[in-house]
């Protein structure tokens, strides 16, 4: 964990509201790990309070850089969004417990992935493709918000859904898993009603769920993004003890 | 710059200390800057029994603050003098204790628990908490209430007693005068302001206990302003909160009346901030006239120099 003045190497629109950015640092870069954070100070004075957690998408620990996949939904990821080549964003991080990879050897793996959630699955998808078969299925709303079609593709047998219908497989991504084969393993990350449908649909097997709640600290200590576990073990910290989590585990 | 003060018998390096809720009990903050830098610690809230707190979306930013409704979530009393407090005991930064409760009996059962452990050098009462149902505000806005805690309270510790206020009342000085006269050694003000955000998509309050209290430099002038009124009605120590960002901030929390300064919402978007606010308190105080913070003191509470 680290806290660093990180600088923007590029920002673009990648799709619907949708942009990806890379930022360029000397240490957060190199120690960020499939399925953790980045917890980004917005602005330069006081107007915004709250950092933006945003997963991380991919690292170049050559060019000591992480790419990072955000939509713009107000003000705070507007004011990213206008960020410019050269510009420097102070980055928190790498924060939370992500994926538990190197456990994987020479199994079959499901990836599940809605809209902004399908970002950390590209990072983990390309580790686990190196000693696993990966299946992705990505849901999206609508065509124009598809984003990282070819780059899954390459490197996992590759489903896309949307809601309208409007490319791919039309309808939700819990509908199309069920026509896929079995699974030894599910990585899961999206909107809560998409987690939780999941879930309930691969009872039967492992999975991990990256979860996602509104921030305060992101170190633990505020205790804002909390969720409820089995078993009356209370809450989980979710910029602490997760995002990801046994998917057994919550409660959604 | 000798930036030592003593607030009720307790004496601080320095006059800046992170505020209840904004720190947990310190532990994630340590791996960021060492502990003992800081002039005090106000930990996070302490009931008799573990609390789960609210239902989430549990934060929610608004221009130059945030909304919270945490809820008190904590794991009570016994678990925090067993799993928190050992750690606390690794520095010598004097540690405030924050109490809550549902019930007078609570909150007296976790002031003598809590006034039992060595490392605790102060306690502050929370009377001002909005985002629980039962007891917190309901305590703060009543100065007969407020009045009957602090007493009670006052009765079960020798510790300096801190009482912290809420913002949410008609006129705060009522309940600063008779927490005074029930024998508090200090007051704490303020909490946060109850407050309200509607997500537009679902047409909802966004916070699942639809109310929350509004934190950060959008409530700053009302903490200003309360603190210099309370300030011409009693001489009891002060500490100051509300939207503090900068040693600038500090230096105007100590001219309305203040005699140290909490530092809450910030710690968010700074881990570092209560560390770099106190490192850059002397040249802020040099660059407005003052050699020492006792000087600003002089400014504010004794001479009254600066009524409007």
């Amino acid at each position: 964990m680290k806290l660093e003045c990180l600088r923007v190497i590029e920002n673009h629109q990648l799709a619907l509201d949708t942009y990806e950015m890379r930022l360029q640092g000397e240490v957060l870069p190199i120690l960020s790990q499939p399925g953790q954070f980045i917890h980004l100070k917005i602005g330069q004075v006081s107007e915004f309070m709250l950092r933006r957690p945003v997963s991380i998408a991919d690292v170049d620990r050559e060019e000591k850089s992480i790419t990072i996949i955000y939509k713009v939904v107000g003000h705070g990821t507007n004011w990213l969004s206008t960020r410019i080549i050269g510009d420097e964003i102070d980055g928190l991080g790498p924060l939370g417990n992500g994926f538990s990879l190197q456990q994987h050897k020479g199994e079959s793996i499901l990836l599940v992935g809605g809209g902004v959630g399908v970002p950390p699955l590209y990072y983990a998808a390309k580790e686990l493709s190196k000693h696993n078969h990966v299946t992705a299925v990505l849901g999206f709303q609508t065509s124009e918000a598809i984003f990282y079609e070819s780059e899954f593709s390459q490197i996992a047998k590759t489903w896309i859904t949307t809601d309208d219908g409007s490319y791919g497989y039309s309808g939700l991504v819990t509908e199309l898993i069920a026509s896929l084969g079995s699974f030894t393993t599910y990585y899961a990350c999206g909107p809560n009603g998409m987690l939780k449908s999941v879930q309930s649909q691969l009872s039967d097997i492992k999975g991990y769920l990256s979860l996602e709640e509104r921030m305060g600290c992101g170190i633990g200590a505020c205790l804002a993004c909390v969720c409820q576990t089995r078993c009356n073990k209370g809450y989980i910290k979710i910029c602490k003890d997760g995002p990801v989590v046994n998917a057994d585990e919550v409660i959604l | 710059m000798n930036l030592s003060v003593n607030i009720a018998g307790l004496p601080l390096k320095n006059p800046i200390m992170p505020a209840s809720g904004c720190f947990g009990f310190g532990k994630e903050f340590s791996k960021f800057y060492d502990l003992n830098e800081l002039g005090a610690i106000m930990i996070k809230a302490a009931t008799q029994e573990a609390r789960l707190g609210n239902p989430t979306p549990r934060v929610a930013e608004t221009s130059s603050g945030m909304l919270n409704a945490i809820g008190l979530q904590n794991p009570g009393v016994d678990q925090i003098i067993k799993e928190d407090l050992p750690f606390l005991d690794n520095y010598q930064t004097p540690i405030i204790a924050n109490i809550a409760g549902r019930t007078k009996e609570e909150y007296v059962k976790v002031a003598s628990q809590l006034d039992q452990q060595p490392v605790i050098k102060a306690l502050e009462l929370n009377i001002s908490c909005p985002n629980v149902k039962e007891g917190g505000v309901q305590f703060g806005t009543d100065p007969t209430l407020a009045f009957e805690l602090t007493n009670a309270v006052k009765a079960v510790t020798t510790k300096p007693l801190f009482v912290k206020l809420s913002p949410n009342v008609t006129n705060i000085a009522d309940i600063a005068l008779a927490v005074e006269q029930a024998g508090a050694d200090g007051l704490s003000m303020i909490n946060t302001l109850t407050g309200m955000k509607l997500d537009l998509s679902g047409k909802k309050p966004l916070l699942a206990n639809q109310t929350g209290g509004l934190s950060g430099p959008a409530i700053k002038p009302i903490a200003i302003r309360m603190i210099y009124e309370v300030r011409q009605q009693t001489q009891l120590p002060i500490i100051g909160m509300g939207g503090v960002t900068s040693a600038e901030d500090v230096l105007e929390f100590l001219l309305a009346g203040a005699n140290a300064v909490a530092v809450g919402t910030a710690n968010f978007q700074d881990p570092y901030i209560c560390q770099n606010i106190i490192l850059q308190l002397p040249d802020t105080l040099s660059k407005y006239g003052y050699s020492s913070l006792k000087e600003v003191m002089f400014d504010s509470c004794v001479n009254p120099s600066i009524s409007l």
